[in-house]
């Protein structure tokens, strides 16, 4: 059958500016670039071209541009170009489009629609760079009330708390898992997350025993297919994670093709060589809530009750009454997943009609759990679509504890957001498993340019939270008065809990 | 104004900014003593106030009524104080009824206002404790009669507050009629709540009195903490976040002052962390614990209760607290100078550190204080 589809992109190449290197050519991993001896001259395949930008920036001349092409169907703003795109190319292939990475329509960020407060005359802004500004964030259970006892002048804590995870900043790497990802993007992070004083999610395909010298600041994920869980995986992290959902992919698992699984990740995640990894839509041990908390005290017994247990859902319609049910059941953490949540592979009509903005989600989990009076029994994780440290501060105004970035920590390492992840293929080295290009991420270089970015991050939080007139963080968690809504109806600032600006 | 929640706060702005004069002043043997000096010391800060809010709460002003609660109620019209004394004469056995002595001053628009002693009904009471039963029935009076406003509700106690300079204020109440052996004093420089009498400060419950100068930044989520256990936050005011949290942690909690003094304006974690573990292990747990609790932003603060008078700033210390005693004596003040007019000679004089409680106790020999290290 001839294709009727068009190339999305154009390659053009400045001859003048072109000197043969070849740089391009073993850079771009999908072959759009190809050298001919004859005519010593570079063409380009541009239907293979995904606009990832790895040989734009590796050229030393910069010779290539790359523009989308501009031949186009009739405007029409109803049938878009992606529309017409996607009913051809299923008229073609009779599948399911798969893509990669969050939700990239408009009209789901709340971020842009929230401004932050500062102080002016009647209370005093604060410097950070010249006095003390804490971001430090405590993740578990915490009790309604301690219990002291005074002895010979010194109070001794009678209380026992539940335990807990320390962050130095509010941000920890969301999960990314190992198989979707090779084991240098899986260092990368382990390390960053270490020497900043956070933590990395190992994801759905478990930990490679040479990473468990960072298991301190790892929370090892166990999902419904049980990749690579097994009692030491469990005793290494320093949380462990039940992952429900995700929000690319409410209600559906995680599939990875078995081109990925290699030898390495095949004895991480306990299977064979070349086989598909897919996880089941469900857990198929939890049908219900009492089911979830089952899991959550199986988990708890078998680490001798020593870290906190947290539950990932994908933020959905009724997710404050399912978080309630969560926290009752026994959870310590609830990770929330908005719906421009990321993914390496996800049917592109799940990932961007599945699911709620994650601001909706921590504003209505948040105010649940302090109507039920339990919100101390458990911290809140926001996850999916943080772009900037200003998402994060308005993500614990609202009522977040900390956040988990992901897709934000792949662009520190390179990741242009090209949407390809799930051709295993990809150019800059991140979801890839094949170690010719695996290699392309140097975990010394990748995991500077993860603490670079957590460092300048914090700094830029601390900045606002001063200019608030707060010095610690948690003076800012759910402190929705330093929220105003930009152009947002009623019922959406009734939602968030916040005024109009004005107002 | 129909609603006497939004009164205090009459544009519904997130929270009242204020800024303040307090001063405090407790014989420790309990001795009592006159209006004199309290007023001129809070007088003497004049220029830190603007004429819109004056207050005093004065203790152990009614020894005839020793087991009585006093209750000081303002009305804002007839139909408010019928209301409330039908409401109190179902609740309540009401022991004594009148109004409260007052003549011409110079304060503004002054409302009725009616002092009562009364005895919980004892039908009523069931399980609850007579404070918690008081406490219930001063937030119905507050919410449902409109426009009565119960300001003082302590036994052995009074408020007295309105609007005008705290001077003048103290002559509307004639306060030169009342001895105490602590009394609690507050001037006010109110941005955006003028004329609410029951706006001004001391802000009471029970026998709690808190004076206040400051604005807390984390009023919202202080609030929202607080809402947890069951308060209702109507008055806007971070002052009132400020009572309910010593109420939550001092009365309902039982936690002593050291121990609320580090949840309120906790050590650093940078100090937290160099300390021996065992008391790490303690600032620690209470700082995961009590977070929301945290008051961050600028505030210095008097709050009293019978037998005691606490002094505290916010940690980084955003707003003035200076202290002295005097034989037994013990003095708080926004200004070094207030302390001064009315004791020029101290035994001791000093400026408490950011997030360390000065704590006077009845019948204690000593002022406690640096009770941190």
């Amino acid at each position: 059958m001839r294709s009727y589809l068009t190339p999305e992109y154009m390659v053009h190449r400045d001859e003048e500016r072109c000197i043969r290197c070849k740089v391009c050519v073993n850079q771009c991993t999908y072959e759009t670039h190809y050298y001919d001896a004859e005519d010593d001259k570079i063409y380009s395949k541009d239907v293979n071209c995904t606009n990832c930008q790895r040989c734009v920036v590796f050229c030393p001349t910069n010779a290539i541009t790359i523009t989308k092409n501009p031949n186009a169907y009739k405007e029409n703003d109803n049938w878009t170009q992606e529309a017409i795109i996607a009913v051809k190319k299923q008229a073609e292939t009779g599948g399911v489009i798969l893509t990669g990475m969050g939700c990239d329509k408009p009209n789901f960020t709340f971020w842009d629609r929230l401004v932050l407060n500062a102080s002016q005359v009647t209370n005093p802004s604060i410097d950070p760079l010249r006095e003390p500004m804490e971001t430090r964030t405590y993740l578990g259970s915490k009790p309604d009330h301690l219990e002291l006892e005074n002895s010979e002048g010194d109070s001794v804590l009678l209380t026992e708390l539940a335990p807990q995870l320390c962050l130095e900043t509010p941000i920890m790497f969301s999960a990314i898992s190992y198989g979707a990802t090779s084991l240098n993007v899986h260092e990368s992070l382990a390390r960053a997350a270490t020497e900043f004083g956070t933590y990395f999610n190992t994801g759905e395909g478990g930990l490679d025993p040479r990473l468990y010298k960072y298991g301190n600041h790892t929370i090892v994920q166990v999902a419904s297919g049980r990749f690579g869980v097994h009692p030491k995986y469990l005793d290494v992290g320093a949380a462990i994670e039940i992952k429900i959902g995700q929000g690319a992919k409410p209600g559906i698992g995680g599939h990875l093709p078995g081109e990925k699984v290699t030898e390495d990740i095949s004895r991480t995640r306990m299977i064979p060589v070349g086989t598909d990894a897919l996880s089941p839509a469900p857990q198929h041990d939890i049908y219900s809530i009492e089911d979830l908390r089952q899991l959550i005290y199986a988990l708890k017994e078998a680490t001798n009750y020593s870290k906190p247990v947290s539950v990932k859902i994908a933020a959905v319609h009724n997710s404050a009454a399912i978080a309630s049910g969560m926290v009752r059941a026994g959870a310590d953490i609830i990770a929330l997943d908005g719906v421009r949540g990321s993914t390496g592979a996800a049917p592109r009509v799940i990932r961007d009609n599945v699911g709620i903005p994650i601001e909706m989600a921590i504003a209505s989990v948040d105010q649940r759990l302090r109507d039920e009076g339990i919100r101390n029994k458990a911290s809140i994780v926001a996850a999916g679509g943080i772009r900037s440290s200003a998402d994060i501060v308005k993500a614990i105004a609202l009522g977040a504890d900390a956040v988990y970035i992901a897709t934000s920590a792949l662009v520190a390492m390179g990741c242009t957001v090209c949407q390809k992840c799930y051709t295993g293929k990809c150019p800059w080295g991140i979801t890839t498993t094949d170690p010719w290009i695996a290699k392309r991420i140097n975990p010394n270089i990748a995991s500077r340019r993860l603490v670079n970015l957590l460092n300048a991050w914090s700094l830029e939080i601390k900045e606002m939270m001063g200019g608030m007139g707060i010095n610690a963080v948690e003076s800012l968690r759910g402190n929705r008065l330093h929220l105003r809504a930009v152009g947002l109806t009623d019922t959406e600032c009734r939602i968030l809990g916040v005024k109009m600006a004005g107002d | 104004m129909d609603n006497i929640a939004r009164m205090n706060c009459r544009y519904n702005d997130d929270k009242d900014f204020a800024g303040c004069s307090i001063f405090g002043m407790m014989n420790l043997q309990g001795k009592r003593f006159s209006s004199k000096d309290p007023v001129r010391a809070i007088s003497n800060m004049h220029e830190r106030g603007n004429g819109l809010g004056g207050g005093f709460a004065v203790y152990g002003i009614y020894p005839e009524h020793l087991d009585d609660y006093a209750l000081h109620i303002m009305y804002l019209d007839r139909e408010a104080k019928k209301k409330t004394d039908k409401l109190l004469k179902e609740s309540f056995e009401v022991v004594q009824d009148e109004e409260l002595p007052t003549k011409e001053a110079n304060v503004r628009d002054p409302p009725q206002v009616w002092r009562y002693f009364v005895q919980p009904n004892a039908k009523k009471l069931s399980t609850k404790t007579a404070d918690d039963y008081l406490l219930e029935q001063v937030m119905r009076i507050n919410t449902e009669t409109g426009k009565a406003f119960v300001f003082s509700s302590g036994k052995n106690m009074g408020v007295f507050k309105g609007v005008g300079f705290p001077e003048d204020v103290a002559e509307f109440f004639c306060l030169e009629e009342y001895e105490g052996y602590m009394w609690v004093c507050h001037g006010r420089f109110p941005t955006n709540t003028p004329g609410w009498w029951g706006g001004a400060h001391p802000f009471n419950i029970l026998d709690w009195t808190v004076v206040h100068n400051g604005e807390l930044s984390s009023y919202g989520i202080n609030r929202r903490y607080l809402e947890m256990f069951g308060y209702k936050c109507t008055m806007q005011t971070d002052t009132e976040v400020l009572a309910y949290a010593f109420d939550l942690l001092m009365r309902r909690q039982k936690l002593p002052i050291n121990i609320v003094a580090q949840i309120v304006a906790a050590p650093l974690w940078e100090e937290i962390d160099s300390l021996e573990p065992e008391k790490a292990r303690v600032l620690k747990a209470l700082r995961q614990t009590y977070g929301s609790l945290l008051m961050n932003g600028p505030f210095s603060v008097v709050v009293a209760h019978h037998g005691e008078m606490i002094g505290l700033t916010d940690r980084i210390k955003l707003r003035p607290l200076s202290a002295g005693t005097r034989g037994d004596f013990l003095y708080l003040s926004s200004e070094e100078s207030a302390i001064r007019l009315v004791s020029p000679t101290l035994d001791r004089s000093w400026n408490p550190r950011g997030g360390e409680p000065v704590v006077g106790r009845l019948k204690a020999t000593k002022v406690l204080e640096v009770l941190a290290k």
